[in-house]
């Protein structure tokens, strides 16, 4: 294990939890993510509570345990890592430094999670919005090809200008 | 999570340095992720108390109800990876059934805590037989790799299952509420998906629209049973922890028809399955079907008891 009693006056549980990155999205930190629900200090160690972004994401148990390491490394000796899921994580919890780092690397950060209105579910049979903006080439309107990207929360674009592909982090 | 884990690292062991996992001392279980896994999807709701005046029983058998349905459609969904008709509908696929799965996991760790029978995720998912399962006859179907039935069936899943989790939104149980909540948003996607492959291929070429409207035909007769309600759920019902499947027909009858008319779909007239004295999938009565989908879904975990690596 790895102590470093000086890294421990500097940094606390918080800002070393805050610093660990998400295993599929590397540009952004945990924070920046807005998964981190709190961590809590107790003497020598460290409770930490996190959220799914979605109810499958194989990334979660990833996060846990690069949570566990960072905090070992940092001098925290007894980690306990709890995830919950209420209330559900919602892209609006990405913050204003993360949705930069989307876009520099090359990922059109999500809008504005759509607002639940009262009684069903509308369904949704149009053409999907345009109105995503290139990362590449900063064209303002995009075409969605797949609702469905290499990760659980990125949709698959391309840019009628540049003509170049691009993943888009989708509302939810 | 129960216990309190070390940061230990051990420089001897080359398969640590793999991945950056190497907090990990425990042991994982081969087949899915385990028991320390089980315990710590978010002990603070998995292990909360069954709310008042509720049958832990009746909230166990509920929670195995919505979380074998996820489970087993998930297990089927996944026929298409590596068989889709294209890449990009290939991994829409296989997020369906990844969003269903996480859905599931939650659902039986929380029926397996509220058992108190020392199961959980993965000894429900793995070490049940057929009459212990409780997921619908239309979770267990196959879609034997015809994209018509495909997008049939999950728009008649999807349509349902967000209506019923919509409504469990305020479920008094707070991990069922929980799983609405994420799932809500899950669905709504999965939903759109199928509906707008359904108006592309129904009002496509002759070919398209014939393949769908005989997926709409083969899924139908599994559709009634979406619609009737166990004795459990009438009890859960008057605790305001279950909803009723029953009050979810009008939403879907409403959302079928509105894509099934731009499709230029035909809402099929076919008699439903029939049920064994008045018993089907809730009551543990399944299709023939099932028995392949455990067979396959179940047989390493089965061939190695207890593995770990």
């Amino acid at each position: 294990m790895v102590t470093d009693p000086e890294l421990r006056v500097d940094l606390g549980a918080r800002d070393v939890v805050a610093r660990v990155v998400d295993p599929e999205m590397p540009m952004l930190t945990l924070d920046d993510l807005g998964v981190i629900r709190s961590v809590e200090e107790d003497g020598g160690g460290a409770v930490v509570t996190i959220t799914p972004t979605y109810s499958g994401c194989p990334a979660i148990e990833v996060m846990r345990d690069d949570i566990r390491i960072a905090l070992g490394e940092a001098g925290y000796d007894r980690v306990e890592v709890r995830t919950v899921f209420s209330p559900a994580w919602s892209t609006d919890w990405i913050s204003e430094a993360g949705r930069r780092k989307l876009a520099e690397a090359g990922i059109a950060p999500p809008g504005k999670a759509p607002a639940r209105a009262a009684g069903p579910i509308p369904l949704t049979l149009g053409a999907p919005s345009t109105q995503v903006r290139c990362p590449r080439c900063g064209a303002p309107s995009t075409e969605e090809f797949s609702r469905f990207g290499p990760t659980a929360c990125t949709a698959l674009r391309r840019c009628p200008s540049c003509q170049e592909p691009f993943e888009h982090m989708k509302e939810i | 999570m129960s216990h309190v884990e070390q940061g230990e690292h051990d420089a001897t062991n080359a398969y640590q340095s793999l991945s950056e996992t190497t907090a990990h001392d425990d042991p994982r279980w081969a087949f899915g992720t385990g028991f320390e896994d089980g315990l710590s999807l978010g002990e603070a709701e998995i292990t909360a108390p069954v709310p008042e005046g509720v049958d832990a029983a009746d909230l166990a058998a509920y929670c195995q109800m919505l979380g074998d349905d996820a489970l087993i459609y998930s297990q089927q969904l996944s026929e298409w990876v590596a068989n889709a008709p294209e890449l990009e509908e290939e991994v829409a696929l296989a997020n369906t059934a990844l969003d269903l799965l996480g859905q599931a996991r939650v659902l039986l760790a929380r029926a397996g805590h509220v058992e108190g029978a020392d199961r959980d995720e993965d000894a429900l998912a793995y070490l049940r037989d057929q009459a212990g399962f409780r997921n619908v006859a239309l979770a267990e179907q196959s879609d034997e790799l015809d994209f018509g039935r495909c997008i049939a069936r999950l728009l008649i899943f999807s349509t349902w299952r967000l209506a019923l989790l919509h409504r469990l939104l305020d479920s008094k149980d707070p991990v069922i509420a929980a799983v609405a909540g994420k799932g809500v948003k899950e669905l709504t996607y999965h939903r759109d998906y199928a509906a707008r492959w359904a108006l592309r291929l129904g009002d496509g070429t002759e070919e398209s629209h014939r393949r769908v409207q005989a997926g709409l035909d083969w899924a139908w007769p599994y559709v009634e049973e979406l619609f009737r309600t166990s004795d459990e759920e009438h009890r859960l019902i008057e605790a305001g922890v279950a909803v009723d499947p029953a009050g979810t027909r009008e939403e879907f009858d409403a959302v079928l028809a509105q894509v099934l008319d731009r499709a230029t779909l035909t809402r099929p007239e076919v008699p439903p399955v029939g049920t064994i004295g008045g018993r089907s999938g809730r009551q543990g009565v399944h299709t023939e079907r099932l028995g392949h989908v455990l067979a396959e879904m179940q047989s390493v975990a089965r061939e190695h008891p207890g593995a770990t690596w």
